[in-house]
């Protein structure tokens, strides 16, 4: 790639923070780091990727609105976590936060583990029981 | 135990990818100046690997370099610097003995998540517990970072800190930290060059399993053929742009390491005044944009926006035209290898 062919396809996928760089060939013939601010395909690639994940937490909100599943799902799919990895942060086995998605087994849940569900999860234990309507 | 607040005098430079990164800026801090894309050909970074039985969320895993961490490894190695490096259970005695180095006016470098990490873009931010940083200060609860994919230095707070260095998953990074403790700055880099470039091209061209080297460019190629049938269209998609990702994402700077490696043979070629290896460095290059190309038409055939011949057979034959280059590439590569 030569150094006036490094793409600039803004799709703010960096929220305008900073720039990426990419090694192009210049005028003299040496490779430099040139800034990108992205690429078509990649940001194709990367908004794919959100969409399979947004596509889950939405899942996982419509379950709890039907009564289907607890609110920890929602939060757990939110955090793009799956039963395994939230169970290792946790510390707990993974069919105990299995029954924590059940509305039966979260509502058993005392204030000690909801509060460290809330840490895990990046919220506060009011948020960690309900969702966004 | 209160620690005075400390800034070390870092030069941070910014990078295509974070291993390589962050080995440049701490091998120059002590005084070994290193250019990333020098860094990743001493660590023979470069190579390609598709291997269907391993999964990551479902997808069979495409990758471009050598496991997260061996470049460093095979860096240090090759110019006998010394490394200390460790581990925790406990994120206040990581916490601790980051705090005790950075007293002494070392710089650390260490392994995060960039899930917890809130500076970067939240774009970016997946479960991926391999992300090098150096941490190279503190003010009050506030610690200053050199992230090399960043153009500039920043601040994360302590807590955000202990989450980004405890994540879990895969790999557990456990508090993972490191600083060179002895950096010979007399070593030979072009000797190290040149047993770096040896390796990648050795390994490139005559690993004999089908899914490793530039066989497993075919190899992929074969089974992209029948993605669409197999997967249906919807997870082929999907498969299709894990792989631009893979390829392209931040971390790789551009066609999957392979203009870092053509910077490299170019560094090479000038460091040993060698004007073939110079012409291989081009070539490297050349076949950088093929990898480009492809990702290109993929993208459109991702996003359903391509033209009618842009489909899974065509760009298997695109990339098996790539695997053709360069087995031919590497081949050559590894002859002129054993002649520098």
């Amino acid at each position: 790639m030569k150094k006036d062919e490094v793409p600039q396809d803004d799709a703010n996928m960096l929220e305008g923070k900073f720039k990426v760089v990419k090694y192009a060939l210049n005028e003299k013939g040496e490779f430099e780091k040139v800034p990108s601010v992205g690429w078509e395909p990649e940001n194709v690639a990367l908004s794919q990727a959100w969409d399979v994940i947004n596509e889950k937490v939405e899942a996982a909100r419509q379950q709890v609105l039907k009564g289907a599943a607890s609110p920890l799902l929602f939060h757990m799919e939110k955090n793009m976590m799956d039963v395994v990895l939230l169970a290792k942060y946790m510390d707990l086995p993974t069919g105990k936060v299995k029954r924590h998605l059940e509305p039966d087994g979260f509502v058993q849940l005392d204030s000690i583990l909801l509060a460290q569900y809330a840490e895990v999860l990046l919220i506060t234990v009011e948020e960690l029981k309900r969702v966004p309507a | 135990m209160i620690r005075p607040d400390v800034t070390i005098p870092f030069d941070h430079q910014q990078s295509a990818h974070c291993e390589t990164g962050v080995i440049s800026n701490l091998m120059r801090f002590h005084g070994l100046p290193v250019s990333e894309p020098m860094a990743f050909g001493i660590g023979s970074g470069l190579f390609y690997s598709h291997m269907p039985f391993l999964k990551m969320n479902g997808i069979p895993v495409t990758s471009y370099r050598i496991l997260p961490g061996w470049i460093f490894g095979r860096f240090t190695k090759k110019l006998g610097i010394a490394i200390k490096r460790m581990k925790f259970r406990d994120p206040k005695a990581a916490m601790d003995e980051l705090d005790r180095v950075l007293a002494q006016g070392l710089p650390v470098g260490m392994l995060t998540s960039v899930f917890y990490l809130p500076y970067l873009p939240k774009a970016f931010r997946f479960h991926f517990n391999g992300h090098n940083i150096v941490v190279f200060g503190k003010e009050g609860d506030e610690y200053l970072v050199s992230d090399p994919v960043m153009d500039g230095t920043t601040r994360i707070h302590r807590t955000a800190l202990i989450r980004a260095r405890f994540a879990k998953g895969m790999p557990n990074i456990k508090g993972s930290m490191y600083y060179p403790t002895s950096v010979p700055t007399d070593a030979d880099i072009r000797k190290a060059a040149i047993r770096g470039l040896r390796r990648t091209a050795r390994d490139m061209s005559t690993t004999p399993l089908p899914m490793f080297g530039t066989k497993g460019i075919s190899y992929l190629a074969g089974k992209l053929r029948k993605y669409e049938q197999k997967l249906g269209e919807r997870d082929a998609r999907l498969a299709l742009g894990n792989l631009i990702r893979m390829q392209e994402e931040i971390g790789t700077g551009g066609a999957g390491f392979r203009f870092i490696f053509a910077a490299f043979l170019m560094e090479t070629a000038n460091l040993l005044d060698r004007a073939d290896l110079r012409v291989h460095a081009l070539t490297m290059n050349r076949i950088g944009d093929l990898w480009r190309d492809f990702a290109y038409e993929a993208g459109r055939l991702c996003k359903g926006r391509a033209e009618a011949h842009i489909t899974f057979p065509y760009l298997a034959d695109k990339l098996e035209a790539i695997g053709k280059e360069e087995t031919t590439f590497f081949k050559e590569l590894h002859a002129v290898s054993k002649t520098l």
